[in-house]
């Protein structure tokens, strides 16, 4: 088993955000994105954040990853504001963005080369490689591995910075429903290994269901949180159980009523 | 069971690496023993009549890649990558030496080209072997004057294509000069730079830096500021500062380009180098084309050329070298 340090998670936070962009088509307007966002998820939690394409889901976490600013509204970590990216809030994307010019060991390793601690915490790498069971792809460069893989690897990469907020934007998304259903299961083992406050983003509403302790339903056009659900199901949870199901009905419902729901 | 899929397995194994059939090998190695014996004898009948001072050299280089052929022939008995190698090269050098073949036909053997623009091979070669000295002279001096300005320009193209395509300010104005400056060939800046150059040496390496500064800045430029928006926020999110972004994020990303840069500003830099050379130098392979040229000894002219092809293409492989194995990361997706 690996004996990582344990991360110390922290509570997000956010408070009133709204951000808006020029508009495309004419860039003298602006187009509110998302509106009086608030939510907070508290340490070691894992919240999902499902809604349809749109609706300001990347955009908001973008904004926690510090690397767009909001127009108001207050983001905060712990106690700390957000202003900047920085390593204590990892970021995975739907494409795994691993650097194609390094080895599947030396993206893992990026974090730390990128801080500087590379020489203090080498043996980190193998463990982490370990975690997430490429150890033997370690010399591999990217274009050589399976989208399941190579999504790993990206947590891996993510991971070994030890996040106190890990966002996750439809991570998932691209892989086959196969591969899909055995990575939920990775995830939420690496959850529980690192104990990091998870942020998902995902379409998926039976990938929500399963994972998460909580659920927001986003609404588009501009983005709002809708609705929050909490998920008191114990894990591992079943797919085809009642209450699973119930809980599917629900948000659909939802979700439906909120698509067609005059603006 | 498990015999027989064994079995199946060495079979199969068998089958991948099963030497080509050696009648099919015989006929490779016939092809090319019969294109130098050919033109060995068509040598030797049509130059019966011309000096054997001019003669004597082709028709040693003629037997001697004979008794090569012959000789190493049973190197390739004994291993098996000996004779896929000679496979593959045998039909390419069959059609080179039949094309030396129909060339002293033309010259020597017809008097189809007037003389002395074209000598036949015999002449080139013996040219070639009795001024050797001379010539080794030239490629050396060639090789200095193109190795110091293409070092230069990359060296500068390099830099002036990282802040171009970081820096947006340096952008706006840097990509306005490149762009009015850049594409003015080198060779038009000869008049002005021998005014301003104290010496023709460093006024031709120059011209070279300049010629290869220009395709190396705009591909740099272009790399870089083509990054994946998604890998520096990748970057960004794993705590990455400035000179990771970067030099660990944006130049690795630019490779590809910057690749295609250098080997632009390498053919760019043989023409620069050979103008300056017949123009300003005097030194070089360049000079010794003009000054052969003056003399109206054109073996001497076709020698250099043969140095230059062989120079030239020598040094090209070797940046494909280079950048095969720098971006070994990327194999399969660009095929030059």
């Amino acid at each position: 088993m690996v004996t990582l340090a344990q991360t110390e998670p922290a509570a997000l936070s956010l408070r009133g955000i709204s951000k808006s962009f020029a508009a495309p088509d004419d860039p003298l307007t602006r187009r509110l994105a998302l509106i009086d966002i608030s939510l907070s998820l508290a340490p070691g939690e894992l919240v999902a954040l499902i809604g349809p394409s749109g609706c300001g889901k990347s955009t908001l976490l973008r904004l926690i990853a510090g690397l767009d600013t909001p127009d108001s509204g207050e983001l905060t970590i712990g106690s700390e504001p957000i202003t900047a990216p920085s390593a204590e809030r990892g970021l995975v994307f739907q494409d795994p963005n691993l650097f194609p010019w390094l080895t599947v060991r030396r993206n893992i390793e990026a974090g730390l080369v990128a801080r500087g601690l590379l020489r203090e915490k080498r043996a980190e790498v193998d463990d982490f490689m370990r975690l997430v069971r490429l150890e033997t792809f370690a010399n591999a460069y990217p274009h050589h591995l399976s989208g399941g893989m190579a999504q790993r690897a990206a947590l891996a990469r993510a991971l070994i910075n030890h996040p106190k907020v890990l966002l996750l934007d439809e991570p998932l998304g691209a892989l086959d429903a196969f591969t899909r259903m055995q990575m939920q299961d990775e995830v939420l083992r690496l959850w529980q290994a690192r104990r990091t406050t998870m942020l998902l983003v995902t379409h998926d509403i039976d990938e929500a269901i399963y994972m998460s302790d909580r659920i927001m339903i986003m609404t588009p056009t501009p983005g709002r949180i809708e609705r929050k659900i909490d998920i008191d199901l114990s894990r591992p949870r079943d797919r085809s159980s009642e209450a699973f199901l119930r809980l599917r009905s629900n948000i659909l419902e939802h979700l439906h009523f909120a698509g067609t729901a005059p603006a | 069971m498990q015999n027989s899929a064994e079995e199946d397995v060495d079979l199969a194994r068998s089958r991948q690496i099963a030497p080509p059939p050696v009648s099919k090998h015989l006929q490779s190695l016939l092809t090319f023993f019969g294109a130098v014996a050919i033109t060995l004898v068509v040598h030797l009948l049509i130059s019966k009549n011309e000096p054997s001072a001019e003669t004597r050299y082709y028709t040693i280089f003629l037997c001697t890649v004979l008794a090569i052929a012959v000789f190493t022939a049973p190197a390739q008995l004994f291993s098996s990558a000996v004779r896929r190698w000679r496979q593959n090269v045998h039909p390419i050098l069959a059609a080179g030496t039949l094309l030396l073949c129909l060339w002293e036909i033309i010259t020597t053997g017809l008097r189809l080209l007037p003389l002395p623009y074209f000598p036949s091979p015999a002449k080139v070669l013996q040219s070639l072997i009795s001024d050797y000295k001379l010539l080794f002279d030239s490629t050396w001096h060639s090789f200095v004057l193109l190795l110091c300005g293409y070092a230069l320009g990359v060296l500068a193209g390099l830099f002036s294509g990282l802040c171009i395509g970081w820096s947006r300010q340096i952008r706006y104005w840097g990509m306005p000069v490149l762009k009015i400056v850049g594409p003015i060939p080198a060779t038009a800046w000869i008049p002005l730079a021998m005014v301003l150059s104290p010496s023709g040496t460093f006024s031709a390496m120059a011209l070279i830096a300049l010629a290869v500064w220009f395709p190396v800045t705009m591909l740099t430029s272009s790399g870089i500021s083509n990054t994946r928006a998604s890998y520096l926020d990748v970057a960004r999110t794993l705590g990455a500062g400035r000179g990771y972004l970067i030099f660990r994020v944006a130049v690795p990303a630019a490779l590809p380009n910057i690749f295609i840069g250098l080997f632009m500003g390498l053919g760019a830099s043989f023409l620069t180098l050979v103008v300056a050379e017949s123009i300003g130098v005097k030194s070089g392979l360049g000079w010794y084309v003009s000054w052969a040229q003056g003399w109206a000894e054109y073996g001497k002219v076709f020698a250099a050329l043969i140095i230059m092809a062989a120079f030239f293409s020598s040094i090209m492989t070797l940046l494909f070298k280079v950048r095969d194995r720098v971006l070994v990361w990327q194999k399969g997706v660009i095929k030059w």
